[in-house]
């Protein structure tokens, strides 16, 4: 490190389950260049300073949604947050919030991994077709329905920003909700009925406040906030309508 | 999917909440103006608009009668929801006892001015 060399002070939040009692901060001075971004912070302190620190990452250019962290209490992808952004002002890094903390900035995603299977996220046709009947033809408008809910990388910051799934963690929350939207906004799909079930259940939509913050976090613009409240109405209309005409799934 | 779901009632409460808030937006404020702005100063309203008999009147007719109703029960409904979710927001889980009160006030209001209102006549 020569003596021009600029450096920013990362805080990083440390929690080993073998020996800490609970999690606790620690700075590391890092050289800082103006291209840097905060997860390449991370990775400077873990080759140079602390070799055990641990945190998720892949990609590098907000694809995988690996990265997810606490930014200075602000949950963002640290691939695509700027250190030049904070500087010289330091910077606090923290696991996601409203998570279960594994080691240091690696979170527990098993409960977000149940609540992506319970919404059965893939397409269950409403006729099956044979090879003979060919492909399954869908107009451009057809995708224009559930393009925009389909972009999301499973980067879990809109859990961390949702503050109803921070009260209450059985909530399915904005994620879930957004890719279950995304399939029943698919014309090729026939299971609107059976997700009902979940999405008018006590674990459901009605949770939701209308805070927005989960669609503000979104790296990839997917608004899962408008996901969520579109089918607050759903539910709303199948809870008032269902003795009116009666569908299956939903009980 | 999951098993063991409990269908949640809050569509009966979003509902209120719902049309409340839409009631609220559209004639809330022009009788805020009316009620407490140009009745008192005079204004724009021709004198005695809101007079004891007019507004009897008003309250006898079945149609006066529902708008009424309708202001005062649907404003209430919307109020104790968003009180009561405020209450979560802000980190007071008072669960029963706060749904009790928030939700039961609105309850025991929309009876009692269904009551004076049926009271007074058509």
């Amino acid at each position: 490190m020569s003596e021009s060399q600029k450096t920013i002070e990362i805080e990083v939040l440390r929690y080993n389950p073998e020996t800490d009692q609970a999690p606790h901060l620690q700075v590391f001075q890092v050289p800082f260049a103006d291209d840097m971004s905060v997860l390449q912070g991370a990775q400077y302190i873990k080759d140079h300073l602390d070799g055990s620190l641990s945190f998720r990452w892949s990609c590098r250019m907000a694809i995988c949604g690996s990265c997810g962290m606490m930014v200075n209490g602000e949950p963002h992808l640290s691939c695509q947050t700027f250190l030049r952004d904070y500087y010289p002002a330091r910077v606090r890094i923290e696991a996601l919030s409203h998570f279960p903390i594994e080691r240091d900035l690696v979170i527990n995603m098993e409960g977000f991994i149940d609540k992506l299977e319970s919404i059965q996220p893939y397409i269950i046709p409403k006729e099956k077709r044979s090879l003979a009947q060919g492909e399954y033809l869908q107009t451009p408008e057809q995708l224009n329905a559930y393009e925009q809910f389909s972009s999301c990388i499973n980067c879990m910051l809109c859990y961390a920003a949702c503050p109803q799934f921070g009260l209450n963690a059985d909530f399915v929350g904005p994620a879930a909700m957004a890719l279950l939207h995304r399939y029943n906004m698919d014309s090729r799909d026939g299971a609107a009925e059976e997700r009902m079930e979940l999405v008018a259940a006590e674990e459901g939509v009605f949770n939701c406040t209308a805070v927005g913050y989960c669609s503000e976090v979104c790296p990839k613009q997917v608004d899962p906030a408008n996901a969520v409240n579109i089918n607050k109405t759903n539910a709303a209309k199948d809870y008032f309508l269902r003795f009116l005409s009666p569908k299956g799934g939903s009980k | 999917m999951k098993s063991g779901l409990k269908r949640s009632n809050a569509p009966i409460f979003w509902a209120l909440f719902g049309g409340g808030g839409m009631l609220s937006a559209l004639v809330g404020p022009m009788l805020v103006f009316i009620t407490g702005i140009a009745i008192p100063f005079g204004l724009l309203l021709p004198e005695g608009a809101m007079s004891y008999p007019k507004m009897l009147a008003f309250a006898q007719n079945w149609l006066g009668k529902a708008f009424v109703f309708a202001v005062i029960a649907l404003f209430l409904w919307h109020a104790a929801h968003r009180i009561f979710h405020t209450l979560h927001d802000v980190g007071i889980h008072a669960g029963v006892a706060a749904r009790l009160i928030c939700y039961g006030s609105a309850f025991v209001a929309t009876l009692v001015s269904a009551y004076v209102l049926l009271g007074l006549g058509f």
